[in-house]
């Protein structure tokens, strides 16, 4: 794409323009993430008056460690259950805004707040929802039979977490969704129509293929979410357990390192996060920039 | 094949908007019918009334035998060209023309022979496995065809199909229009604002304005007799020349007896005012040249009379060597002038 150059006459003003953003880039995300990788292979005494280099022995550790383990596992479960929980039920709600006529605006607004609620008070929110002693939602799954306490059942905390963090994120992906269909031509909907296929068959035949290059970029921004932005709601709710049971990567590095005080550890975490991201964000670059080409 | 008859239709918006006043009109089996009219005049609502993309506020479509107010347009056996083709863009030209057949659960062997006959009659085999953006406008304009012959639907719904196309290509696809419709015979809607497009394919042109039909008849009848002023000014490339009928009598010192007293205006077509005599009885007047335009094969003259507020334009074959200011004398037979009462504005019987 073409730009438009501003040439400066000075040649120091261009570099005092950048200097601000470069520095807070330097001090809050290069800096912390060098150290993270320079700690990842160091091992620090307790007192922290000696440090030594262990090599790669955290990342060794960290992979026959059942525990670490386990918490891939409860990351998988819960990026999968969120990412598909909030997709789905967006690309419901969008098919369904979309027919609308003249209230869309309105069932628009209505759906993308929770997008502006804080991950911590989603989670909080929902805390409150599912609480076994004063909680709305488990007094009325006692009805059925279901004794419901986040506090000890792990398969029930997960389930909270899920939909915390599932909640929040539909608004957003609504959004892509809905601007996504409103792009494909209603002529194409409407040859549809009368080439025979119903309302059903249209969205699946023609919107939804056509959704694709949205889709896609909307599932890594999803698993960027759940992998990262979901820190908030577990800290507000579970904190990771019971017995592990929602202790995702992310909440991982945080307990390991500050409440663990197992720093070396934590580091390499964190790098293997950030490897995660890198790959991501590169395959984002690389197909989503593009768009996907049907 | 089946014909399409609509019975006092009409067309409301939100209840306000009338778009469509009550429209009555019959076609035939295998006839083409040109709907014409400026934009906004309701031919494209009217035929997607007619697919059942539109909803019908009152009166009854037709098509056959079949009452088709409440069905879906899938239900209509119609097939529509789109303005823009509406290719399915995620699909290859052969699954453009398979997607409705499938929809039908047409058998597969019937699915390719079809496709293959309507390739084949296209000219668009090469292309059956391309995706529509590899293609230029005249090919997706033919895939659009294509995906409405494969259907072999009751009838034929064209909506300003030839307007994305350049001249040439338009020009060349009217023909190759007309000559499938006439070779599968299956009654045929075509909307255009295009009045050549209308002159030359239709076998019956219907004529809209503001919601209503001017007039309906075949192509030269409409535009020998307009029925009103409005048909009058808008077929024919330019339209007719108007002219206020008493200040016309004023200029030429009377008007032919065929001239009623209820005769408002009075219409010329720019090639029936001729710069020499006739020898028929005729009508003269004296002019000012203002500006000549080329055309090539023909030249259109734009000169005013004293006493008139409007220009008069008139054609007259090969290349007209006139310079502004020039004087004419115009003369238009008696036989050749239209007649619109003064009230209505409706043609008066000559």
């Amino acid at each position: 794409m073409e730009t438009k150059r501003t040439v400066f006459p000075n040649k120091l003003l261009p570099y005092l323009f950048v200097a601000p953003q470069l520095v807070i880039t330097l001090v809050f995300f290069i800096w912390p993430a060098t150290q993270a990788v320079k700690s990842s292979f160091e091992r620090t005494d307790p007192f922290g008056f000696s440090t030594q280099f262990v090599g790669i022995t955290h990342y060794i550790r960290l992979f026959q460690d059942p525990l670490y383990l386990n918490s891939v596992g409860r990351t998988v479960v819960f990026a999968v259950a969120v990412t598909a929980i909030s997709m789905g039920l967006a690309l419901l709600f969008a098919a369904a805004v979309s027919r609308l006529v003249r209230s869309s605006q309105f069932y628009t607004t209505l759906l993308v707040w929770p997008y502006a609620v804080a991950p911590v008070v989603a989670g909080i929110l929902w805390w409150f929802l599912f609480n076994s002693s004063t909680g709305i939602l488990p007094y009325m799954l006692r009805y059925f039979g279901v004794v419901w306490n986040a506090n000890l059942n792990g398969t029930h905390a997960m389930i909270l977490v899920i939909i915390a963090a599932a909640w929040k994120q539909i608004s957003y992906n609504f959004l892509f969704f809905l601007a996504g269909m409103q792009s494909v031509p209603h002529s194409l909907t409407e040859a549809a129509a009368i080439d025979g296929a119903g309302p059903l068959k249209r969205f699946w035949t023609i919107v939804f293929p056509l959704l694709s290059p949205t889709t896609f970029f909307l599932f890594i921004v999803n698993i960027n979410y759940v992998m990262f932005d979901t820190f908030g709601i577990i800290a507000a709710t579970t904190n990771g357990g019971p017995n592990q049971a929602t202790n995702i990567l992310v909440y991982k590095v945080y307990s390991d390192g500050f409440i663990g005080l197992n720093i070396g550890s934590s580091s390499a975490q964190s790098v293997v996060l950030m490897l995660f991201v890198i790959a991501l964000t590169f395959i984002q670059f690389r197909y989503v920039e593009r768009r996907v080409n049907y | 094949m089946a014909s399409i008859t609509l019975s006092a239709v009409k067309k409301t918006y939100q209840g306000q908007v009338t778009a469509i006043h009550g429209l009555d009109l019959s076609i035939a089996d295998g006839e083409l019918v040109v709907l014409v009219g400026p934009s906004g005049c309701g031919k494209s609502t009217l035929l997607r009334m007619i697919a059942g993309l539109e909803t019908i506020t009152s009166g009854e479509v037709r098509i056959g035998d079949t009452m088709v107010n409440r069905l879906e347009p899938a239900e209509r056996d119609i097939a529509m060209v789109f303005q823009n083709y509406a290719l399915y863009p995620h699909m290859s030209v052969r699954q453009n023309l398979e997607y409705g057949l499938k929809n039908r659960r047409t058998p597969r062997p019937e699915i390719d022979r079809r496709v293959t006959e309507a390739a084949r009659i296209l000219e668009i085999e090469p292309f059956l496995d391309r995706k529509p953006r590899q293609l230029s406008g005249g090919q997706r304009q033919r895939v659009a065809m294509g995906r409405a012959i494969v259907r072999q639907p009751k009838a034929f719904l064209f909506d300003e199909p030839l307007s994305n196309l350049d001249a040439k290509l338009r020009g060349q696809m009217r023909v190759e229009i007309r000559r499938l419709q006439r070779t599968l015979g299956t009654t045929s809607v075509y909307v255009t604002h295009d009045q050549l497009e209308a002159m030359t394919m239709a076998d019956k042109l219907v004529v809209m304005n503001g919601g209503r039909i001017e007039q309906v008849g075949r192509p030269l009848e409409v535009y020998s007799r307009p029925a009103s002023l409005f048909v009058a000014g808008f077929m024919g490339s330019p339209g007719m020349n108007l002219i206020p009928a008493p200040a016309l009598a004023g200029i030429a010192g009377g008007l032919p007896d065929s001239v009623g007293p209820a005769c408002g205006t009075i219409g010329i077509r720019p090639e029936d005012v001729a710069l020499t005599a006739p020898d028929r009885p005729h009508l003269r007047l004296d002019a000012v040249l203002d500006a000549v335009e080329l055309v090539g094969s023909e030249s259109l003259v734009y000169a005013h009379v004293a006493g008139l507020d409007s220009e008069v334009v008139l054609r007259t074959p090969g290349i007209h060597a006139g310079e502004p200011g020039q004087t004419l004398g115009l003369h238009i037979a008696h036989a050749d002038l239209h007649c619109f009462d003064a009230e209505s504005g409706r043609r008066l019987a000559s």
